[in-house]
């Protein structure tokens, strides 16, 4: 294959290269150490080459799934059906080639399942690839699947025997059996990542880790449906909301750091005075406690508006991560809070699923309605706006012809230290149609037009002197 | 300032590993009281053997402070330690000038003295605090310096670190530039409740602990707590894991593991049945809502 082109380095570097294409921003500095990690660490241990990898190569949590998935397909365990090389297996199966009905082998899984033993599991999992997941596809040329495998030996029915033995004569029902059920529920999991991750290395094996790569990855983005046309463009949004989102939090901050000073810092107004012969004739002042600053974020995600949706997710996500008192609600035509959603360091497109799908958003029939959603915020977080806040309101004001709850909005405005509006439509089209903008307009700061990221950009660096 | 054009690798000589291998990582880490798994292991090795400061992530208590400190102890160094918090500035992290001390001088500074003398005299050694970042590049002995929860600092203090961690040394306008003679095993700490910048991350390597697997834990909690049964041991472990399973404020650290196990033993409860569970929630969960939660999920009522 093509690992013998470059050895060992050319191995690496496509490694490295799979891993830029699947996403993660990995720098020539960073592929010199996992190089220099290479020559100081045992190559036949693979965890520890894995290991020695992920430390130089792979910086975010939420990146590691996409690292090992690759790492098993650049790096495999074993060649063929694993028989030529036993390194690191008890050796006691015997070879994993031999042939054995499925129905010994679910027998032999149940007994794994039960004591928790990893690598018997993984063992079973590799067997159960071979000799279940096959299907020759065209001729010369075969192909794996991991439901063939999943459907014939069927983890699943095994829960209730498993439940039987572990519970032994406990009391069904009560909390005995939740705990053992997570715990069953946990080991069919390893079972099946198990199944899946040797399904791939045969692909990889007869295609080529390069062709399984390209598929495999995509999976990730694809878990939200709405993502997958702009996902090139999320992915250079994320590049640039980030780093914005920083500067509007410590924008915010500065502003109010550059009001009167706080108490005398004696330590520093000696240290002064050093200058002077020991007069103290200036007097420095502690700086008053940073302002935390405090933001809620009110954002639209109807259909309507569901490519800005994205981006005013992503703001409010690398919000959230810069302040420390964000909440954030989102509404279509009733509101609900989603700030548990975007705890740091979460996968953007997890949250945004969970969103759409968790977040209970939907009064009537799922059309944006502002009026009721304002009315409903103002009524259900009566605390969350206080004059200490500021509040951005992320939406384009389409009110499907709806009762503006101008009001509500309008005593929000009054209550809150500063209300902004991010509208990512064009302006000339505000107004028009069903577009309540013109009326909502004139009640908060200030409504900005926001359809990129450049004119993010251009608020925050407007918001200092205001 | 980094000099462009400089060697990315570091001197050999500043480089003294202080392991053999990864499996030598893993006994001398075992002997000071931390199980470590294959990462841990290897990357702890690695950060030795490359000289590059070690970044370890993940959610509160689940050993990333005890970790340096096991390092600590297998190396037979000293931590240094450099608590990070919002505020946190140069003068608490790098160096500060005694001016009290230099105060002193000047006024007890006899009138032949010449202003040059006095000038030298009052920036040199004797008047220097030094604070952990620069105290850890000066020592010559093994010493493992640890910052704390990087988090929780400033964005500024980031730079700072950059600067010296890349170079591992530091410039005093007064005394000029101080250089590393022996590199510390650099150890970063952060609970990711911030994104750290880029620029750190890429001159770090990376760990990122997490709940351990069961089998470790229940091996954790019989080194911490040699008394308990392992029959109780397993039971607290899968109790836990399902605890962690839900959506709670705050999932229950390893440190809490470790505490239940030894409130249980204190009680003389020997079998973790519901009641047992009712009467030592609090012990692992500390938020009424979780607590809440679990009996309701866990169907304890």
């Amino acid at each position: 294959m093509n690992a013998a082109a470059g050895g060992l380095l050319g191995r690496e570097l496509e490694f490295v290269a799979a891993l830029r294409r699947a996403g993660l921003a990995v720098s020539s500095a960073e592929t010199v150490d996992a190089t220099r990690a290479l020559l100081s660490i045992d190559l036949l241990d693979r965890l520890s080459l894995r290991s020695a990898m992920a430390a130089a190569l792979c910086k975010r949590p939420q990146h590691r799934k996409t690292f090992d998935t690759l790492f098993d397909l650049f790096f495999p365990a074993r060649i063929g059906d694993g028989t030529a090389d036993e390194r690191g297996e008890d050796g006691d199966g015997g070879g994993e080639g031999g042939e054995i009905d499925p129905q010994m082998l679910r027998e032999m899984l149940k007994q794994a399942l039960l004591d928790g033993d990893t690598e018997t599991i993984e063992r079973l999992a590799r067997m159960a690839v071979t000799q279940l997941g096959r299907a020759d596809g065209q001729p010369g040329r075969q192909s794996w699947f991991t439901y063939r495998v999943l459907r014939q030996i069927n983890p699943d029915t095994l829960i209730a025997a498993l439940l039987a033995e572990m519970l032994g004569d406990q009391e069904r029902g009560g909390f005995a059996e939740k705990v053992a059920r997570q715990t069953i529920a946990e080991r069919i999991r390893q079972f099946e990542e198990a199944v899946e991750s040797e399904v791939r290395r045969r692909l990889a094996e007869d295609r080529g880790a390069d062709a399984i790569a390209k598929n495999v990855v995509k999976p990730l983005s694809e878990q939200v449906d709405f993502l997958r046309a702009s996902r090139d463009d999320l992915a250079n949004l994320r590049r640039t909301v980030y780093p914005l989102a920083r500067r509007l939090a410590t924008r915010l901050t500065a502003r109010k750091k550059v009001e009167q000073q706080g108490r005398l810092d004696f330590r520093k107004t000696v240290r002064a005075s050093l200058g002077t012969g020991g007069v103290p004739l200036v007097t420095l002042h502690k700086p008053k406690k940073p302002h935390k600053p405090e933001l809620v974020v009110l954002c639209d995600v109807s259909g309507s508006v569901s490519s800005f949706a994205h981006f005013t997710l992503m703001l409010t996500s690398a919000l959230r991560e810069q302040f420390s008192k964000v909440r954030a609600f989102a509404f279509i035509d009733t509101v609900d809070e989603v700030t548990k959603f975007f705890t740091p360091g979460l996968d953007l497109g997890n949250a945004m699923a969970r969103v759409v799908r968790e977040a209970d958003l939907v009064w009537f029939d799922g059309h944006s309605d502002y009026g009721h959603s304002f009315e409903v915020f103002a009524e259900r977080y009566p605390e969350a706006v206080t004059p200490k806040t500021s509040l951005l309101v992320l939406g384009d004001g389409r009110n499907n012809y709806r009762a503006t709850g101008g009001q509500a909005l309008k005593d929000l405005a009054a209550k809150a230290r500063h209300t902004y509006w991010l509208n990512p439509e064009p302006r000339h089209q505000w107004g028009t149609g069903d577009s309540a903008t013109r009326a909502y307009e004139d009640l908060v700061d200030e409504m900005v037009e926001c359809r990129n990221a450049e004119q993010l950009t251009e608020f925050v660096a407007r918001l200092l002197p205001v | 300032m980094t000099a462009t054009g400089n060697d990315p690798t570091p001197p050999v000589a500043l480089v003294q590993p202080q392991f053999a291998s990864v499996a030598d990582v893993r006994e001398r880490l075992g002997l000071a009281g931390y199980l470590a798994d294959d990462a841990i292991a290897t990357t702890v090795f690695l950060a030795d053997r490359l000289g590059k400061p070690l970044l370890v992530e993940g959610p509160a208590g689940v050993g990333k402070t005890e970790l340096s400190k096991s390092v600590a102890t297998a190396t037979k160094a000293d931590v240094l330690r450099l608590q990070c918090y919002e505020g946190l500035d140069e003068a608490r992290a790098l160096y500060e000038w005694n001016y009290k001390k230099q105060l002193l001088r000047i006024q007890a500074a006899r009138a032949d003295d010449t202003w040059d003398a006095t000038h030298d005299d009052i920036f040199s050694e004797e008047f220097l605090l030094a604070r952990p970042l620069l105290s850890a590049i000066r020592r010559e002995e093994p010493t493992v310096l640890l910052v704390d929860e990087v988090d929780k600092a400033d964005v500024e203090v980031e730079g700072l670190l950059l600067e010296v961690l890349s170079d591992f040394q530091v410039t005093i306008p007064e005394l000029g530039t101080v250089t590393a003679t022996r590199r510390p095993f650099v150890v970063l700490t952060s609970n990711a409740s911030r994104e750290l910048s880029e620029a750190l991350k890429r001159r770090c390597l990376y760990l990122h602990l997490d709940y351990p697997t069961a089998e470790r834990e229940k091996a954790i909690v019989l080194s911490r707590v040699p008394q308990v049964p392992e029959q109780l041991a397993e039971q607290v472990v899968r109790t836990v894991r399902a605890l962690r399973a839900m959506e709670l404020k705050k999932a229950p650290s390893i440190a809490e593991t470790i505490d239940w196990a030894t409130t249980l033993l204190a009680l003389g409860i020997d079998t973790l049945d519901e009641e047992a569970v009712v009467s030592t929630l609090g012990v692992v969960l500390k938020h009424v809502s979780d607590q809440i939660r679990a009996v309701d999920e866990l169907k304890l009522s």
